[in-house]
């Protein structure tokens, strides 16, 4: 009986241990739970996954049907990852569903997405409410008559070559990816009303989407640039997804081999997969291109303390710290775009902040001449980075009424008049009163 | 006809003006001579009776107002009252000078408000000079009751005024009338119980003072008295926009005296020096600033203020110069160059922008249709509806059918005074016709003259009770000690009806007068006491229920939300949010920015979507509607919401006020307009109202303010969610939903 208190002090302890779900200030030892449809992934993806548990994530395989998974326990999340490399899952086991997935999502994890031909209604419904729809076709692939892989060319020129890939150093890493990357699967489209879903590996113009075993009756829904083939998505509260239309773009298979661009001479020894999605999984899992703003400040020129309300036309600093996480520390943002608003319904200052390179960010102008409760906001949402929204609500009050200047020159006249009539008066009424 | 008064005046202080315009000066003799030897002994006794009368009118009026205390609670009432206590409160704590230069940031989001700029300061700073009087002579009270009390207390004083004002226009038996009939008229009531903390409460108080202390000075012609009602005036000016009827009807009555040759020196000095420095002490009050010079609606004063100049003038002219015909060309050149200059200045002011025109307020009040067409905002105000024949009866009673008879009384015996009272009374009924609020300005002209006719009418019946013997010697000498010219020649008249003649009469005057106490009585208790934020209702066994919604969502947000949230909500219910909720509102009922009114309408009338993207754009974090269908309220949104489409249609065209009826019907159930069950004002009503029976033996989703099983009983809401409904459904409150986090 004397133990169970202990017991419970040892359990209360462990939760900490349990719930280390990415936060901003230790972003490592994440644990990532990948779904397979067949053990056989774990080997034959293995370069994927030896790539992920180098940089310190631990990987969970399971079936998709396995009866004991779960996300999370007692209300806290199990996982700060998930992959979901199980194309026709028709149902997830345990207590995994749709709905689950979304919920992962929604409080801040990050996801990988890997369709391919044949998938199941529940992952596309997955990939849907992340704004990407798959072709309905599920037989369809992604077929590229001129930028076809000719090394892997089986005759119907659905392992595509391609080399349209974002313009982004954040989420593909600094250095060039110059081997095309193959792909062979199931390719979909964006919904134009997601802001936040963009293509990062997009096909080419001459690329349409139709089942290859048969004869093509009507024009494919799906054609040319309109047609993606892996996008991302980062979600209003920083979680990340990936989307790829092709499970084996993954696979030890494509990583090592070469590849040439048909109507290309140059012919490549590896493919651009490996560090393409190596890459990509960085930016995933937030290793690259997170932020965060730290010590928003503001006093008037020449004060130290936040006042609680400030006056117009007062002076006034503002000030920020941004910092990145480059994979083991926070280090400095160095930008020239952070922008600062003065805002109420309408910005009313508009400054870009300077940066000292060492994070901290700063301006200073005079507050406009219109009271009301204004927000300094910064809204900075650029290709890649982790969206921040700042707002910090200030009231501004008009003068009071001993702020304002007692003497005017345009006033003289004024004061003249009042004095020379109490003069006058004075004078008036000594003459009338006294004289007879 | 103008000097002779005055002469007379200096002998006698006691009698009124009139009297003396008619009476010569070796009759005033013979009344004191008579009044000293007589009735010594019966002027004490009737100055007992008269104080004690007094006291005891002044106790009534103060505890027939109570009757709210009694019924709920010690609490502030209604909607614009909570403002008032919120900025007393702030005045107390904080000190005159915060509460001068107060902004508001917790009101008008994010507009905010300069409150010190822009309200009447007379009323909060009168509770806090009560309240710390209070403090110093160790009584300790909480503000709040000051403040429920501070109108009773006023009202109490106004019965003071009136009596005075009586005493100065008639006599003092007219005068004792008119404080009893002022004390219970509900007219004056409805705005003057106990927790109507409203500017009208003490501003009625003002505006009697002041009309007595400038016919006082009109009737003696003493600077101290003029002065005296500059300073009436400029405590009016402190307490209420009302004060504008003061220096238009002033003027008006000036300009009538002009007319009707009763120009005199003491009407000359009685309305410069009043105009003058109150002018002067209005612009101190900051929410009225430099309007007397600028303002339209204040031009009629300045304009009489310099006719009386010119008229002054010719008057000296005419002195000097002896020449008739020579004053006759003066006069014609004079007056038309001053016509001319007048006009020059008015036009040039208008055309440049230095005198602003009139106000939507002032113009609605000349036309009455005029607010139905262009302000929709001040049509929507139900205190602003054109009054209905059964609330002058409902107000006024028997008060209705002595006006007219206490109009003839004062017609009978014209003076300067009683063509004062005249002309308040008839320009405040028109108003009062106008506007329902406004019945409140009528009451104390329409209790003063109705006064008149229930004094000189049980006068002249007793009089006829009692000197019929001996007529010929009482006769003269009693219609000189009441001070009451006409008794003599109506003691003449009245000798036709026969002694039991009056004495039915008599009976029937007592039988009215104690009617109309009743109706009184009766209409304060059980009509003008509720608070109208605690509502009680009879039980199907005939006991009292009482719903505390308001209250309850009030202090739901204050104590679920975060402290800096932004509540949404039409603006009725402003005020009472930020006093009680103490959150930040985006509208309140100080409705000076019609554009961000509209904006709030326009939310509530459009779909859900698109209202979503104005809230956001607002900040707003929650949504409160009022909603009466549970509880049969009739008084709720949905009832209001034509008003908010109107409003919002007026500023955004995108509303139209057809798309929300059917065939220029309102409806809510089946066949309402598709448009209308699916704005966001609806569903936020309606929402999970469709699963709920509230009658027996009806469908669900029945709604018994309106009648109706609603149209719309499946409403999903996309964008908001529901976050506090009161126990009986009268506050529903939504979250407003963040962005969706994937899209």
């Amino acid at each position: 009986m004397a133990r169970s208190p202990l017991i419970l002090v040892a359990l209360i302890s462990l939760i900490p241990l349990l719930c280390h779900s990415f936060s901003p200030e230790t972003p490592t030892g994440r644990r990532i739970l990948v779904l397979v449809d067949d053990l056989a992934v774990k080997s034959s993806q293995s370069l994927y996954f030896k790539s992920l548990s180098s940089r310190g994530y631990e990987l969970d395989f399971k079936l998709a049907d396995d009866p004991k998974i779960a996300l999370q326990r007692y209300g806290q999340y199990l996982y700060d990852g998930l992959v979901l490399f199980c194309p026709t899952v028709e149902r997830f086991g345990g207590s995994i569903d749709q709905a689950a997935i979304l919920d992962f999502v929604d409080s801040g994890h990050d996801l990988i997405i890997a369709a391919d031909v044949q998938s199941s209604d529940l992952i596309r419904e997955i990939a849907t409410e992340c704004g990407a729809d798959f072709d309905e076709d599920p037989a369809a692939m992604v077929i590229d008559h001129i930028n076809y892989a000719v090394s892997e060319n089986e005759g119907d020129h659905t392992v595509i070559a391609s080399d349209n890939l974002i313009k982004s150093d954040v989420i593909l890493g600094s250095s060039k990816i110059e081997a095309p990357v193959l792909f062979q699967g199931i390719g979909h489209s964006l919904n134009p009303a997601n802001s936040l879903v963009f293509k990062v590996l997009s096909a080419s113009p001459a690329t349409y989407s139709a089942n290859p075993k048969s004869k093509l009756s009507s024009p494919p829904a799906l054609t040319g640039s309109a047609i993606s083939l892996v996008s991302v998505m980062q979600a209003r509260n920083n979680a990340r997804i990936l989307i790829s239309g092709s499970l084996s773009m993954f696979s030890n298979r494509f990583f090592r081999s070469g590849v040439q661009k048909a109507q290309s001479s140059t012919k490549h020894e590896k493919s651009g997969n490996e560090q393409f999605l190596t890459e990509i999984s960085k930016w995933v899992f937030h290793e690259r291109g997170h932020l965060k703003a730290v010590n928003v400040k503001h006093h008037k020129v020449g004060e130290e303390d936040e006042p609680a309300v400030y006056r117009i036309k007062d002076d006034l600093e503002y000030s920020v710290e941004i910092y990145e996480w480059s994979g083991s520390s926070w280090e400095p943002y160095v930008a020239d775009d952070v922008q600062v608003q003065f805002y109420m319904m309408s910005p009313y200052v508009l400054k870009t902040l300077t940066s000292d390179k060492k994070g901290v960010y700063s301006t200073s102008f005079k507050v406009p001449d219109v009271y009301g409760v204004f927000q300094f906001k910064v809204e900075y949402e650029k290709l890649g980075y982790t969206t921040l929204s700042l707002s910090k609500q200030i009231p501004v009050r008009p003068f009071k009424h001993n702020e304002y200047e007692r003497f005017i020159p345009a006033a003289y006249p004024y004061y003249g008049a009042a004095f020379s009539m109490m003069v006058g008066f004075f004078l008036f009424s000594f003459v009338h009163l006294y004289s007879k | 006809m103008v000097e002779k008064p005055n002469q007379v005046n200096a002998g006698s202080k006691s009698g009124s003006p009139t009297m003396q315009a008619t009476s010569k000066p070796t009759d005033l003799l013979s009344q004191h001579f008579s009044i000293r030897s007589l009735k010594l002994k019966t002027k004490q006794q009737e100055l007992l009776i008269r104080v004690t009368i007094l006291c005891l009118v002044y106790v009534l009026a103060f505890i027939t107002r109570l009757f709210s205390v009694l019924r709920y609670e010690s609490m502030i009432h209604e909607f614009d009252p909570y403002f008032n206590y919120r900025t007393t409160l702030f005045l107390t704590q904080k000190g005159f000078y915060e509460f001068w230069n107060w902004f508001d940031s917790e009101s008008w989001y994010p507009l905010g408000r300069i409150i010190g700029g822009t309200l009447y300061p007379g009323l909060m700073v009168t509770a806090a000079l009560i309240y710390w009087t209070m403090n110093v002579l160790r009584f300790a009270v909480h503000i709040r009751e000051v403040c429920v009390l501070t109108a009773p207390f006023f009202a109490s004083n106004t019965t003071l005024v009136a009596y005075f004002f009586g005493k100065e226009i008639w006599d003092t038996g007219a005068g004792l009338v008119a404080a009893a009939l002022i004390a219970i008229c509900p007219g004056y009531i409805s705005r003057s119980v106990a927790g109507s903390y409203d500017n009208e409460g003490v501003a009625i108080f003002a505006l009697l003072f002041t009309f007595y202390l400038f016919v006082k000075a009109v009737n003696t012609g003493s600077l101290a008295w003029s002065l005296a009602s500059a300073f009436g005036y400029f405590y009016m000016v402190s307490a209420w926009g009302g004060y504008v009827f003061i220096i238009n009807l002033i003027p008006l009555y000036v300009l009538v005296l002009l007319i009707t040759g009763r120009y005199s020196m003491r009407l000359y000095v009685a309305y410069n020096c009043m105009y003058v420095l109150g002018m002067l002490l209005a612009m101190q009050i900051r929410f009225v600033g430099f309007q007397h010079v600028q303002s339209g609606e204040h031009m009629a004063a300045m304009g009489v203020f310099f006719l009386l100049q010119v008229f002054y003038f010719l008057d000296w002219v005419k002195h000097q110069l002896n020449d008739t015909r020579l004053f006759q060309a003066f006069l014609r050149i004079t007056v038309s160059t001053a016509v001319v200059v007048g006009a020059i200045a008015i036009g040039v002011g208008t055309a440049s922008g230095y005198i602003s025109p009139w106000t939507g307020r002032f113009y609605s009040l000349l036309d009455p249709t005029y607010a139905k067409d262009h302000i929709p905002i001040i049509a929507s105000v139900s205190e602003h509806q054109p009054t209905a024949w059964s609330s002058f009866m409902f107000d006024f009673h028997i008060l209705l059918l002595l006006f007219p008879a206490g109009l003839y009384f004062c017609f009978k015996r014209l003076s300067d005074a009683t063509i004062f009272i005249v002309m308040y009374g008839l320009t405040s009924m028109y108003f009062a016709g106008v506007m329902v609020r406004l019945i409140l300005v009528a009451t104390p002209a329409v209790c003063l003259i109705s006064a008149i006719a229930v004094s000189a009418t049980i006068k002249n019946l007793t009089q006829v009770l009692r000197a019929k013997p001996k007529v010929a010697q009482t006769g003269s000498s009693r219609g000189g000690s009441s001070g009451k010219a006409s008794s003599k020649g109506s003691l003449d008249q009245s000798q036709p009806i026969s002694k039991n003649g009056a004495i039915a009469l008599l009976f029937g005057a007592f039988y009215l007068l104690s009617r109309y106490a009743i109706h009184c009585t009766w209409v304060t208790s059980e009509a003008y006491s509720s608070p109208s934020i605690v509502l009680a209702a009879r039980g199907a066994h005939g006991n009292r229920v009482i719903f505390d919604d308001y209250r309850e969502a009030y202090f739901w947000l204050r104590q679920n939300t975060p402290p800096d949230a932004k509540v949404m909500s039409w603006w009725d219910y402003g005020y009472q949010i930020t006093a009680m909720g103490n959150r930040t509102v985006i509208v309140d009922n100080n409705t000076w920015n019609n554009t961000h009114i509209a904006t709030v309408g326009r939310a509530m009338s459009s779909y859900e979507d698109e209202a979503y993207e104005i809230m956001r754009s607002l900040d707003v974090d929650y949504v409160l509607v009022v909603f009466g269908g549970v509880t049969g309220y009739s008084s709720d949104d949905i009832n209001k919401f034509l008003w908010m489409v109107r409003i919002g249609g007026g500023i955004f065209p995108v509303i139209k006020e057809p798309d929300y009826l059917v065939n220029g019907e309102y409806r809510v159930d089946k066949g309402a307009a598709p448009k209308m069950l699916n704005c966001l004002m609806y569903k936020l009503s309606y929402y999970r109202f469709g699963e709920l029976t509230t009658e027996y033996g009806k469908p669900p989703g029945y709604d018994r303010a309106r009648g109706v099983e609603i149209g719309n009983k499946d409403i999903k809401l996309e964008y908001l969610e529901e976050a506090f409904t009161t126990s009986n459904w009268i506050v529903r409150i939504y979250k407003v939903k963040p962005p969706k986090n994937r899209w």
